[in-house]
């Protein structure tokens, strides 16, 4: 018996030989007329809007689109071409320069295919929102009611600043004692966690608008001494705390479980304490890991300060309520929705930083 | 007396039991040597000697006082005893120095610059007074055990555990680590150590202890643990190790 002309091997190679690369061609064609079609969708969609838009920005609109579409063609000709030079090949019995041509021909026809796509998406907007007399535009986007509002609502916003700033600190406090206290060591610390656990269960099932409500309204109505006479905003500013208190004492719990159980062992074996232990070697470094998780929870915080307009505090979203109902016109509360991407995004990406920094590092170790 | 008395120690994980009644004794200035296959039981007895595993049974003595079970100092029992670990272990986030003065400052309460500089005069004793201010991920493996060394030596420990230290080490880093453990068991510190490495345990050890499956089988001096065994299973895993060029 021998092992040199195992069948199933051979098999396999043969197999291997005669196949042809899957056809390229149709793909190709699909892009090609994929571009024409979508440079035709353009003039149709450039002549509907310029029933509605000056004409020179139809045209001009038009324009850079459709020249934007013609360099697809480069691509759509290429995938067309390579198709061919791949049958060409298979038909000459040189499959691996058939494989290669037709791999170049389909990553072409792909590319093309996308472009498409998304300019496909863009003509979808322009259509939405100049159809029916630019009602949509009117509605959302109207320069005056935009420029009116302005002002007022982006010193509403610094409400909405504030709320996040002082509540993010008093998480922050308010997170870690909670997860401390739900890690809490040993029989003694039974209670404790018993506690934290429950606390932390709670409100994080129970909406955070709804605490909102039940602290604006209600601590004003119990007649709390102290707690009664406090502002809105710093009911909103206490509710946001309690609520997000809770899911960032998760965090903090899984920043701290997530530090390897040989360093609490060495510090421990040293003769710290539990307490020195958490202090020095473990929270240090589970504070660095817990700052991308964290960040991602304060950005639905600055979001969720939103929700405080429940209670009446006069916040960027309440005061572009009045601006939409006097105006009856809703530009204003687009103002608001602007606003919170601009300071939520830079926050993403820098999120988005650190984890990648994170990941290099955790790598490298 | 002898320094450390463990005494019919049973330990489990839930139902799993790893130590079946291990009595041993650790006298002053003597070195013993754990051997045993991995999952004998030898790590686990060495955390239960320094606090960090609770026993199920038995009792721990070190230097005549009860170490194990309720009410015991962990605290206290640790500035006697020092332990290094396989995987070094150091903190990731302070720089060698202040890895090593952590525990005279926080623990025994050493002003900081006094501390720093008993640990630059220990570092420099292992060879690494150039690498005081390096982080611990910048050294080689070699290197961060010997630093993990003089941390555990930093608290000026009566004895100390060494939870196979070499065994995480390229095979040319090993030597390094072993002379600084000669030169202690020269200089008379008491210690208790699991190892694969046999040549060594040979040359160090004042009695060699072979555990099997959480059981004591055999113990004495090295000549005869490793010349002349008298268990069967001794001598079996003795054969493997031969057999693996590790002797």
């Amino acid at each position: 018996m021998t092992l040199t002309a195992s069948p199933l091997t051979t098999g396999q190679k043969e197999l291997a030989k005669s196949t042809p690369p899957p056809p390229a061609l149709p793909l190709a064609a699909v892009a090609l007329a994929g571009v024409l079609i979508t440079v035709v969708l353009t003039g149709v969609t450039a002549a509907a809007a310029g029933r509605v838009l000056p004409t020179a920005a139809a045209v001009t609109g038009a324009a850079v689109v459709a020249a934007a579409l013609l360099t697809l063609l480069r691509p759509a000709a290429r995938a067309v071409s390579s198709a061919r030079t791949a049958t060409a090949a298979w038909k000459e019995q040189r499959p691996a320069d058939a494989r290669r041509a037709a791999s170049e021909a389909r990553e072409d026809a792909w590319t093309t295919l996308g472009w498409c796509l998304a300019a496909l998406v863009l003509l979808g907007a322009v259509w939405f929102l100049t159809t029916n007399d630019r009602a949509v535009q009117r509605t959302f986007f109207d320069g005056s009611v935009i420029e009116l509002s302005f002002g007022e609502i982006l010193s509403a916003f610094g409400t909405n600043l504030f709320i996040a700033v002082v509540a993010q600190i008093l998480i922050l406090a308010w997170g870690l004692t909670l997860a401390l206290a739900r890690m809490a060591p040993g029989r003694a610390g039974r209670p404790l966690r018993l506690l934290a656990t429950t606390y932390i269960d709670g409100f994080r099932a129970i909406p955070a608008i709804i605490i909102i409500y039940l602290i604006g309204f209600g601590l004003p109505l119990a007649e709390v001494p102290l707690l009664s006479s406090l502002s809105p905003v710093w009911f909103a500013i206490l509710a946001l705390t309690l609520t997000y208190g809770a899911y960032v004492a998760e965090v903090f719990r899984a920043g701290i479980e997530s530090i390897a159980p040989g360093q609490t062992a060495a510090a421990r074996s040293l003769g710290l304490s539990q307490s020195a232990t958490m202090r020095h070697v473990v929270l240090p470094q589970a504070t660095r890991r817990v700052v991308p998780p964290l960040l991602n929870d304060f950005i639905s915080l600055q979001k969720d300060t939103a929700l405080v307009n429940i209670i009446g505090t006069i916040d960027a979203f309440n005061q572009s309520k009045i601006f939409a109902s006097n105006h009856f016109n809703l530009s204003s509360v687009t103002v608001v929705a602007a606003l919170f991407i601009l300071i939520t995004i830079p926050q993403a990406r820098f999120v988005d930083r650190l984890i990648a920094r994170e990941q290099r590092r955790g790598k490298g170790a | 007396m002898p320094f450390i008395e463990i005494d019919a120690v049973h330990k489990s994980y839930g139902t799993t039991p790893v130590l079946r009644g291990i009595d041993l004794d650790v006298e002053q200035h003597q070195v013993v040597t754990l051997i045993g296959a991995s999952g004998s039981g030898k790590s686990t007895l060495l955390r239960c000697v320094n606090g960090l595993e609770d026993i199920s049974a038995g009792e721990i003595r070190v230097g005549g006082e009860t170490a194990s079970g309720r009410g015991t100092d962990v605290n206290r029992l640790r500035r006697d005893v020092g332990m290094v670990f396989q995987h070094f272990n150091l903190f990731p986030h302070m720089n060698v120095v202040r890895n090593v003065a952590l525990a005279p400052m926080r623990v025994a309460g050493v002003p900081r610059a006094e501390a720093e500089e008993r640990a630059r005069t220990l570092l420099a004793r292992v060879g690494l007074a150039d690498k005081a201010e390096r982080m611990p991920d910048q050294l080689s493996g070699g290197q961060q055990q010997r630093v993990a060394i003089v941390r555990a030596l930093a608290t000026q420990p009566r004895a100390l555990l060494l939870d196979e230290i070499t065994s995480a080490l390229d095979p040319e880093l090993v030597a390094e680590v072993l002379d600084i453990v000669r030169e202690l068991a020269d200089s008379g510190m008491t210690m208790l150590l699991a190892t694969h490495e046999m040549g060594f345990a040979r040359e160090v050890s004042h009695k060699v202890c072979f555990l099997h499956q959480g059981v004591l089988l055999e113990e004495g001096p090295p000549e005869q643990i490793f010349g002349d065994p008298q268990e069967e299973r001794t001598r079996a895993f003795l054969r493997r190790i031969v057999e693996a060029g590790r002797l």
